[in-house]
Parts: structure tokens; C-alpha cells; sequence
């Protein structure tokens, strides 16, 4: 090959004249006998990218010697859908849509990190409201616990442990009820706004908070029943898909993988953003740096989410009702809005005011709204601990109304990186644990 | 190396500060009667710092000047402190040496690089395009951003791959996005665009794309199309 490029998969089969088979599941062997017959020693597997088990639409080629991988290589941009570039075409509050659409499994994490970066940027970090700065702990937690619980109940259901898989999914959807309650919507909430957060607290929203917590506790006690001493899950997991601290620091990977090496990195604690210094919670770790270790190291952590949000409810208790958006009116936009039957949200206040009251409040709005708020020039980097590890968010801005250039760091593009390592030398069969174990959503991986 | 464009200011003799946009007029379209057609606004990144920088950052840049010895002042172009972050510019030549000692030193110790994120500047002449590196110190709890500017005609900066491994990835998406060549890279393939794809799509020049859409017998152009403010 001497193409001026390189090819991120044109490579990997070199020569032309190297026979291609197609398996869709009952033709086995067909291939087999084919296979025997050219007496090929160097076989290429392609994996996906419409694969159940990917998470997404990943690709994986896998170059095979038996059932044993030699070669693992990753093929992402199936789900590549130009958010960031999209994002520079919008204001700065429209972003929130954009991003929450990237790990659509955890999506506040993004709005989380983008809001705090453009608070950066605006120098009000220190003007939000305590009352949104709760509201965002909160949901960041419950975006963990749902995330986690898809890490790990759909990497039960790859090996074929359908049950795994409901009882996970059961208890995210107790968290999709509070988060559906309190934002309108169950995923892609766009709930976190530049300055705080479109709505407080349904009138019940504390005792919905209270409800749930329990629920999804027996859920956890359920998953952790069914795994914790299932010697099938267990032989399968475990020596698996090994990844140790030095491999771990030279591919950047961070997250509940990192954890499960020892190290207790993690940025709620090193670097706290929305007062999660004053919040008691543990980090959990492991030392057993395999797939095992790391489904035990998440649930641990959807244990420690739940301490978290039970504080989240305390204090909302406690601290009664109040504004959930900045004062500064050039910033604010219309919070503490009432969620309507067609689960959109509008604050019938905020409407009589500015189609009835008061001419300049309408002109006002529409300039926010439409025009969107300036932010002063320069650049920031915002990183938060989202459930699968650091994320992070580089925005430029010109000066303007919309950002000049918005860059994600999604921690699932990074630690796919580490896909290689893993798998290879190992079975094919474990493949799809190492996938799942990493936990990356190929939404957030291409952007 | 690069020719500083004659109108931006430099300070202390050395490199132009970033040149953002240069925005004409007070609306995307062109020719509008609002009157306000011929403003030009030239938007700058914030200037470079002078010393004590603050916090931890002073310490941080002693080391590294006084480990690059008599190359620091071609090294680091300027440091600019920000919003509570530090900015060390980097020339392109000492990039590597640079990320070397961040790396390595134990008072500096950034182990994780957090991957490359290009910007486009198309009104920054000479220095276009700019690789945006955040470092991670997980010893030392700190994080500093590395950039380097280079120009549209000659995308080229060295790889660093072989300091920071896990910038593989990143800078093959640097290079899909912005076409930066990363001199170096194991296989600089495209990442996210498909292998013969044209262009590379975040750049400015580059259009986001669409078809208008009609609705309600209207039809609503394409976003990067529509009439907007600037």
C-alpha cells in the first residue's frame, strides 16, 4: 500500500486477491468448509458495525489464530454526526440541546460540563444559585447511577444473562421517573442551562426523590445478589480484559477503569465543581484491574450515587423554594418554569408578563432568546468526573453569541483506545466483555 | 518563523497575540440597512501575562525555562493566565522537548495529556491553525494547556504520540477536523469521516451543510444560510 494517506481500515487486508466472506448466522459451514479448503492461516474477523454487543455502531476487526485474537483494531465514526461544528451555528443556551445528544446514556454529564464551562467563560461561576447547584449534583448522580446500570446490565445481557439486564434497566427507570418529573424528559433533558437550570422542584419533588431512593437500593441489592457470587459471571469476568495502572496512565484512561487499578482518581473529589466537596461520599477502588472488578466497582459507586442524592434531598428540604437561574437578567432565561400536559415547560408568570405588563420585558426576551447572550473572549478548559471518567470541554469564544469552537473530550473516545490491549492475546469470546467492560456509548465516542 | 500580520500589536517584540474573527457589520447577511454595515470588530484572545502569574503557575513555568535552558525563549512564546488557567504557547520546533520535561520532571509531572483539540482562526494570518493541549498532573492535582499555532500552508507539528500515547486518537480527529499533520503519528488515518473523504469539515471555511426547510408554506434556510447576529 502506497497510499499518501493512511487508511484507517483500507490496510488491513493487503492483498486484493484475499477471498471476502459474508456470515449472516446460518451459513457456518459454508465458511468453514471454505476456510478448510483454502488452508488460510491468517483469518480476519470484522465485528459489527451492526453488532448488538458494540454499544452503538462500533466496528471491530479482529485478525484470529484460532479462537485466540492477535490483532484488535477499532473502526468508530459510524454515529459521527457533527455536533460540535453544529454547535458553532447556535447560541450558547441552544448548545445544551446539542450536547446532551452526545453520550445519550449519560446526558446531563455533557450539560453539566458544557454549563459550567461557559460559566467559566462569563466569570459567574460563583453567582449560580445554591439551589441549582444542588438540583445539578443531583442530576448528575442519578445520570450516573443510569449510566452505570446500562454499563452493567447490558454487559450481562452480551453473555447472555437476560435477567442482569431488567433488573438494571428496572431501576433506571425508577431514576427516569424522578428525572422525568423534575426536567420534563427522561433522556436528553437539556435541564441544565448556562446559569442554572430551566426548572426547580415539582411541588412533590422531594418526597418523589425519597420515594425512590429505596427502590432503586433493593434493585441494587437485587443486581448484586444475582452477580456477586455467580461462579458463571464470575468465569467469565474475571482475568479478563486486564488493563493495569501503567497501561492505564500511558492511554489516558480514567474512570471506573482507572479505579479498578487502585488509583482513587477522581475529579469530584480532586478538583470539585457544584460544592461536591461538602457532600460525604466515598471513592470507591479495586485492585483487581479486570472486567470482573470493574462491574463491582460500578455498582459500588451507584451505592455511593444514592448517599449523594439522599443529601441532594436533605438539602433541597432545607433550603425551601427559591430562584434556580442566575439574577443577572442579560444571562437569565425564563426559569422555574410549570411542566405542561405535553410535557413542555413554560412559566405562565414569566408569559403574563411579557405579553401583558411590560413592552420592554417582551423585547428583552425576544433579544435573549433569539440573540442570545454575548461571552466575552477567550478560552477555558471545564472537566467533570462523568460515569465513565473525565470529561472534558474546551470552548472558544469570539466574543459572539454562539460558541467559536466547542471540543468534547468524551471519555469513551479515549478509552476505546485501550480495546487493543485488551483483547488481544485473549479469546475471541471475550471481546465483547472487554467492550462492555470499558462501557464506552458510541453517541458520545463519534459526537 | 511566522510573519506576524502588520496590524496586530506585539507584545514584548514577540509573537501576535490570536487573532479570533474579525467581524463586519452587526448581522451575518450581507448589505443590511441597518446602518450599521461597516463596523469592523477585531476580536483578540486575551493578551499574554506578566509576571507573578499566581497560584502554582510562576513555579511551573521556572521549572520548565529553567529545564529547556537557553531555548525557553524560542520555546514558550508567551504565557497568557486567564480565567484562573494557564496558557503556555509553545513554538512547534520545541513541542516535543516541552511535553517531554512536563511529563517527566517530578516537580512538573503532567502525566495525562487529555488529547488535542484544533481551532481555526482564519483571520489570524500566519498562524491559523492552533493544536489546544490540556495536561493533566494527577500528582500534583494541577492542569495547564499547551498550544501551538502553526499556519494554514504548512499544517505540520510533531506528533506526540511517543510522549503521550494516548493522543493517538485525538490527533488522528485533529487531523480529520482541521487537517493538521502530525509529523510522527504511528498512522495518521481519519477517524470519524469515512477514508476518501474531501476536506476537512471543522474547519471555517468549511460549510456545516443543510437544505432549507419549508414550513408552514415558508421556507427556512439552512442554518449557516439564515440571517443571524454577530
Amino acid at each position: 500500500m502506497s497510499t499518501q494517506t493512511a487508511q484507517a481500515t483500507g490496510a488491513f487486508v493487503e492483498d486484493p486477491d484475499t477471498p471476502e466472506y459474508t456470515v449472516y448466522g446460518a451459513d457456518w459451514t459454508e465458511v468453514v468448509d471454505e476456510a478448510k479448503r483454502l488452508g488460510q492461516q491468517r483469518i480476519v474477523v470484522n465485528m459489527g458495525p451492526q453488532h448488538p454487543s458494540t454499544h452503538g455502531v462500533l466496528r471491530v476487526m479482529l485478525e484470529i489464530e484460532g479462537e485466540y485474537i492477535t490483532e484488535a483494531r477499532a473502526g468508530i465514526g459510524y454515529l459521527h454526526t457533527g455536533i460540535e461544528k453544529n454547535m458553532e451555528f447556535r447560541t450558547w443556551t441552544q448548545g445544551v440541546t446539542f450536547c446532551t445528544r452526545m453520550d445519550y446514556v449519560a446526558s446531563m454529564s455533557q450539560e453539566l460540563v458544557y454549563c459550567l464551562g461557559i460559566e467559566k467563560l462569563l466569570g459567574i461561576t460563583d453567582d449560580i444559585p445554591e439551589r441549582a447547584s444542588i438540583l445539578r449534583v443531583l442530576m448528575a448522580e442519578l445520570t450516573r447511577i443510569g449510566s452505570h446500570l446500562v454499563a452493567v446490565g447490558t454487559g450481562g445481557n452480551e453473555l447472555g444473562a437476560t435477567t442482569i439486564m431488567t433488573t438494571a434497566f428496572v431501576a433506571r427507570e425508577e431514576t427516569f421517573r424522578v428525572i422525568e418529573a423534575i426536567t420534563g424528559l427522561r433522556t436528553n433533558n437539556a435541564y441544565i442551562r448556562p446559569g442554572g437550570v430551566s426548572q426547580g422542584l415539582p411541588e412533590d419533588g422531594v418526597a418523589q426523590i425519597r420515594a425512590m431512593i429505596p427502590k432503586v437500593k433493593a434493585k441494587l441489592d437485587e443486581l448484586m445478589a444475582l452477580q456477586g457470587k455467580n461462579p458463571i459471571l464470575q468465569l467469565r469476568l474475571k482475568d479478563v480484559a486486564e488493563l493495569n495502572l501503567s497501561a492505564c496512565m500511558a492511554l489516558g484512561i480514567t474512570g471506573p477503569i482507572l479505579r479498578a487499578t487502585g488509583l482513587p482518581y477522581d475529579l469530584r473529589k480532586s478538583d470539585p465543581y457544584c460544592g461536591y466537596e461538602t457532600y460525604d461520599f466515598q471513592v470507591p477502588t479495586s485492585t483487581e484491574q479486570d472486567a470482573w472488578a470493574r462491574v463491582m466497582l460500578r455498582m459500588e459507586e451507584c451505592y455511593e450515587s444514592l448517599k449523594i442524592v439522599e443529601q441532594c434531598a436533605d438539602r433541597l428540604e432545607q433550603l425551601g423554594d427559591g430562584p434556580v437561574m442566575v439574577a443577572d437578567k442579560k444571562i437569565a432565561w425564563p426559569a422555574q418554569l410549570a411542566l405542561g400536559p405535553d410535557g413542555q415547560g413554560n412559566s405562565l408568570d414569566h408569559i403574563r408578563h411579557i405579553m401583558g405588563e411590560s413592552m420592554e420585558a417582551l423585547i428583552h426576551h425576544f433579544k435573549l432568546v433569539t440573540e442570545g447572550f454575548e461571552v466575552p473572549a477567550g478560552q477555558v478548559y471545564q472537566a467533570i468526573e462523568g460515569p465513565k471518567g473525565l470529561l472534558g470541554v474546551h470552548l472558544v469564544s469570539d466574543g459572539g453569541t454562539k460558541p467559536w469552537r466547542a471540543h468534547f473530550r468524551d471519555p469513551g473516545f479515549n478509552n476505546l483506545q485501550a480495546l487493543g490491549i485488551m483483547c488481544e492475546g485473549g479469546q475471541m469470546a471475550d471481546v465483547v466483555v472487554a467492550i462492555a467492560s470499558i462501557d464506552m456509548v458510541l453517541g458520545g465516542v463519534d459526537r | 518563523m511566522q510573519t506576524p500580520s502588520p496590524e496586530t500589536p506585539s507584545p514584548q517584540g514577540r509573537e501576535p497575540l490570536t487573532l479570533i474573527n474579525v467581524r463586519e457589520g452587526l448581522f451575518g447577511a450581507k448589505g443590511d440597512t441597518s446602518g450599521y454595515g461597516g463596523l469592523v470588530d477585531r476580536v483578540q484572545m486575551p493578551g499574554a501575562s506578566e509576571r507573578p502569574y499566581g497560584e502554582w503557575f510562576d513555579g511551573v513555568v521556572d521549572i520548565l525555562t529553567e529545564l529547556l535552558g537557553d531555548d525557553a525563549d524560542e520555546a514558550i512564546e508567551y504565557v497568557v493566565v486567564d480565567r484562573g488557567e494557564l496558557t503556555l504557547y509553545v513554538a512547534r520546533e520545541h513541542l516535543l522537548v516541552v511535553a517531554q520535561h512536563l511529563r517527566d520532571d517530578q516537580d512538573l509531572r503532567f502525566e495525562m495529556c487529555l488529547g488535542v483539540s484544533g481551532v481555526h482562526y482564519p483571520a489570524d494570518t500566519g498562524r491559523e491553525l492552533h493544536a489546544v493541549y490540556p495536561m493533566q498532573s494527577v500528582t500534583h492535582n494541577r492542569r495547564l494547556r499547551v498550544e501551538v499555532a502553526v499556519s494554514d500552508g504548512d499544517p505540520h507539528i510533531p506528533s506526540l504520540v511517543s510522549v503521550y500515547p494516548m493522543n493517538n486518537w485525538h490527533e488522528r480527529e485533529t487531523w480529520d477536523f482541521f487537517g493538521i499533520v502530525f509529523d510522527g503519528h504511528p498512522s495518521l488515518a481519519r477517524i470519524e469521516m469515512p477514508d476518501d473523504w474531501v476536506g476537512h469539515p471543522q474547519r471555517k471555511d468549511y460549510p456545516l451543510g443543510g437544505i432549507p426547510v419549508e414550513y408552514k408554506g415558508a421556507e427556512i434556510p439552512s442554518p449557516d444560510e439564515r440571517r443571524q447576529y454577530r
